[in-house]
């Protein structure tokens, strides 16, 4: 069931056709899905002190209901270590289209990138996608589908057919991703998205970075039905 | 007791679909014999154990049987109505038979959603649903089920007769349905029943795979799909999950028509064909990429149900063959495991003196353009013994000299005795009919190429791994 707040989001959303970044990393969080710590700020006080409690570096990115793809347009700026450079970015977000706030994240260490998504197809439903991560997705084209609800297994069975595998495995003894995490977060994922149903028309989470333990959602794009 | 999928009333309604005791032709024509009623009712009349009646608001008399004005006029009990009157007639003809208690209909006529029409398409499915009539159609060429009844409007000497069998098959196209019921009987292997669903305003593909679970005359379920409604794959396959027969699926209209700008990775990457591919082969579905592909898996299927993991041994009289083999093999992820060698060494004291030093014995075993009947049988035999081996494809060249037309039939009562998976190569031609006829008619299948003997055993793997 979508909680009260999330419904919320999703109705306030739907003039836009798709959910702010700090809307979208709240119901992941209620969900119980791993997204980094965050906070919203409108001003450059705000956003220190959010930064102090999160502790830098941290990342920071522009809010904009004009504004959907983030980099494109210079939206994100990442390894800010200090009060100085989180003004500095502060001073240069608040210059794009709409601007709102910055959304201020911990900023994750470096790990496996993963795209983890969903789409309602017509004929079957929720469906969800695995992937090796980032913006070159769809040059590689290295997915894996399945019909949610997924169960265990299945996760297993995507990551197996995924050419970039050994990536995953520990590849040339870097450190392999925790699979019960990553099979945790997609099972959950995929049973969000069976709620979702009828609200949403697809959703990327990419990156995922799995590192050590944890597969955090970097970034969450969820773009609503028309 | 195996749960029945399907409840009493359900069944009862597509008895009187798929046995029918007697059938309505709605539609005939007292002066046109090639009218596609007229043709319906001959061949049933001719060549079915059901009572046949014609009806035609006109009446008159048609092979010396009155014509009834209305399905009400028939003095008996009408388990079957097949309706072949034009659009805007069929909502009438339609409450005239759920007034007579007909049990269930065939709505061969066109001129609905296909040409714009869906309104009429509307209006007839509101009257069915209503009344709980189950129909197929419209726009269809209707069932062969035998065997009691045939409703497909080809005259019998236009169509081979398809052998009885196992094989349920399922199509949205009419024509194709035809096609494959042609092939699929080239190819030895029968049918339990093919359906044609056309528009499949009512009966659709996942109410057939509920009914075909529980046929017992059926081992195989076949589907030729276009497309499925909204939210229809996903019914499909949550009957699919329920079902534990084999089914294989064909999907055409794989290219996407047009591209709509998406705005995510995932919609972009999550094309129609591909979700529905891989949603079959996550719910155990055994899709096939083309007509080869599901008349090969049908025929295979069909025979054989036992799981393997794909080890394939591989006989033949000729290296090229078996280097093809092994490519399609490879190409297909099935694996063809390099026997030790002492066991080469033990095969060999078994086979001709002559061919002792020539064949090479590693897998594929190329026994050699010299190889007798005695040769193909002791390698067979010998592969099944090992461990390392879950299926055998014999490469038969029925032109070698030292081949006789009599080990079709040898080879498969080894098979069966050993209770092992065969099948065969044979070149299609009618010289070589006794051999092929020797495997098929005693349980192997045999392909018409190489590529596809490989096929059949890729069937039964993928079946099995689910």
């Amino acid at each position: 069931m979508l909680s009260r707040m999330m419904r919320a989001n999703l109705e306030a959303s739907k003039g836009r056709g798709w959910v702010l970044e700090p809307d979208a990393k709240e119901m992941l969080k209620e969900t119980g899905l791993p997204v980094p710590r965050f906070a919203t700020a409108a001003t450059k006080d705000e956003a220190k002190s959010r930064a102090h409690e999160i502790g830098y570096p941290v990342v920071a990115k522009v809010v904009s209901p004009l504004i959907v793809h983030k980099s494109d347009v210079g939206g994100v700026a990442v390894d800010i270590r200090s009060d100085d450079q989180l003004d500095a970015a502060f001073s240069r977000l608040a210059g794009l289209d709409g601007f709102q706030g910055v959304l201020v994240e911990e900023m994750l260490p470096r790990g496996v990138e993963l795209i983890v998504g969903a789409t309602i197809d017509v004929q079957f439903g929720p469906v969800i996608l695995l992937g090796l991560g980032g913006t070159s997705v769809e040059i590689y084209k290295d997915t894996a589908l399945r019909l949610a609800p997924l169960q265990p297994k299945d996760v297993l069975s995507m990551v197996g057919e995924l050419k970039a595998h050994p990536l995953l495995e520990g590849y040339r003894g870097a450190e392999p991703i925790d699979m019960a995490e990553l099979t945790r977060v997609l099972v959950l994922f995929s049973r969000f998205v069976m709620e979702l149903e009828g609200w949403i028309e697809s959703i990327d989470l990419n990156p995922v970075v799995c590192e050590g333990s944890r597969c955090t959602i970097a970034d969450a794009r969820v773009m609503l039905a028309k | 007791m195996r749960r029945q999928t399907l409840n009493e009333r359900a069944l009862e309604r597509y008895r009187a679909l798929f046995e029918p005791k007697s059938m309505a032709v709605i539609g005939v024509s007292t002066h046109n014999d090639r009218h596609p009623a007229n043709v319906i009712f001959n061949k049933n009349r001719l060549h079915y154990p059901l009572e046949v009646y014609a009806v035609n608001p006109s009446k008159g008399r048609l092979q010396g049987e009155p014509v009834y004005a209305s399905v009400s006029e028939i003095p008996g009990k009408v388990d079957l109505a097949v309706i072949v009157v034009r659009a805007e007639q069929v909502r009438k003809v339609l409450v005239d038979c759920i007034e007579a208690h007909v049990g269930a209909g065939v709505i061969i006529s066109g001129g609905f959603a296909e040409v714009g029409r869906s309104d009429l398409q509307e209006e007839i499915a509101a009257v069915a649903r209503e009344a709980d009539f189950p129909f197929l159609g419209p726009n269809c060429i209707g069932m062969f089920s035998p065997p009691y009844v045939d409703t497909n409007f080809i005259a019998n000497e236009r169509i081979v007769r398809p052998n009885p069998g196992n094989i349920a098959l399922v199509c949205q196209s009419g024509g194709i349905l035809i096609d494959l019921m042609i092939k699929l009987t080239g190819e030895g292997t029968g049918l339990s029943r093919a359906v044609s669903i056309g528009n499949k305003v009512l009966i659709r593909e996942p109410d057939l795979l509920d009914y075909f679970v529980d046929d017992d005359r059926t081992r195989v379920i076949a589907f030729y799909v276009e497309g499925f409604g909204r939210g229809e794959g996903r019914t499909f396959l949550e009957a699919a999950a329920r079902c534990s027969k084999p089914i294989v699926v064909l999907k055409s209209g794989k290219s996407p028509l047009g591209t709509t700008a998406v705005s995510s990775h995932t919609a972009s990457l999550a094309g129609d064909y591909r979700v529905f591919s891989e949603a079959l082969a996550q719910y155990g579905v055994v899709e096939a990429k083309n007509e080869t592909e599901l008349v090969n898996f049908c025929e295979s299927l069909s025979r054989y149900r036992a799981p393997i993991k794909g080890n394939v041994g591989i006989v033949t009289g000729s290296g090229g063959h078996g280097v093809m083999a092994v490519d399609f093999c490879s190409a297909l992820g099935l694996s063809v495991p390099a026997l030790p060698v002492e066991a080469q060494g033990a095969l060999r004291s078994l086979i001709s003196p002559s061919i002792q030093a020539i064949a090479s014995l590693k897998n594929p075993f190329d026994l050699t353009g010299s190889a007798t009947d005695e040769d193909f049988a002791a390698a067979v035999a010998y592969l099944w013994s090992r461990p390392e081996i879950d299926c055998v494809i014999a490469l038969l060249l029925p032109y070698l000299p030292g081949i006789s037309m009599d080990l079709g039939a040898r080879l498969s009562f080894v098979a069966k005795q050993m209770d092992k998976m065969l099948v065969a190569y044979v070149p299609h031609v009618e010289k070589y009919q006794i051999l092929t006829e020797g495997f098929e008619l005693n349980g192997v299948p045999v392909a018409d190429s190489v590529e596809g003997a490989v096929l059949m055993a890729e069937a039964v793997r993928r079946w099995g791994r689910c």
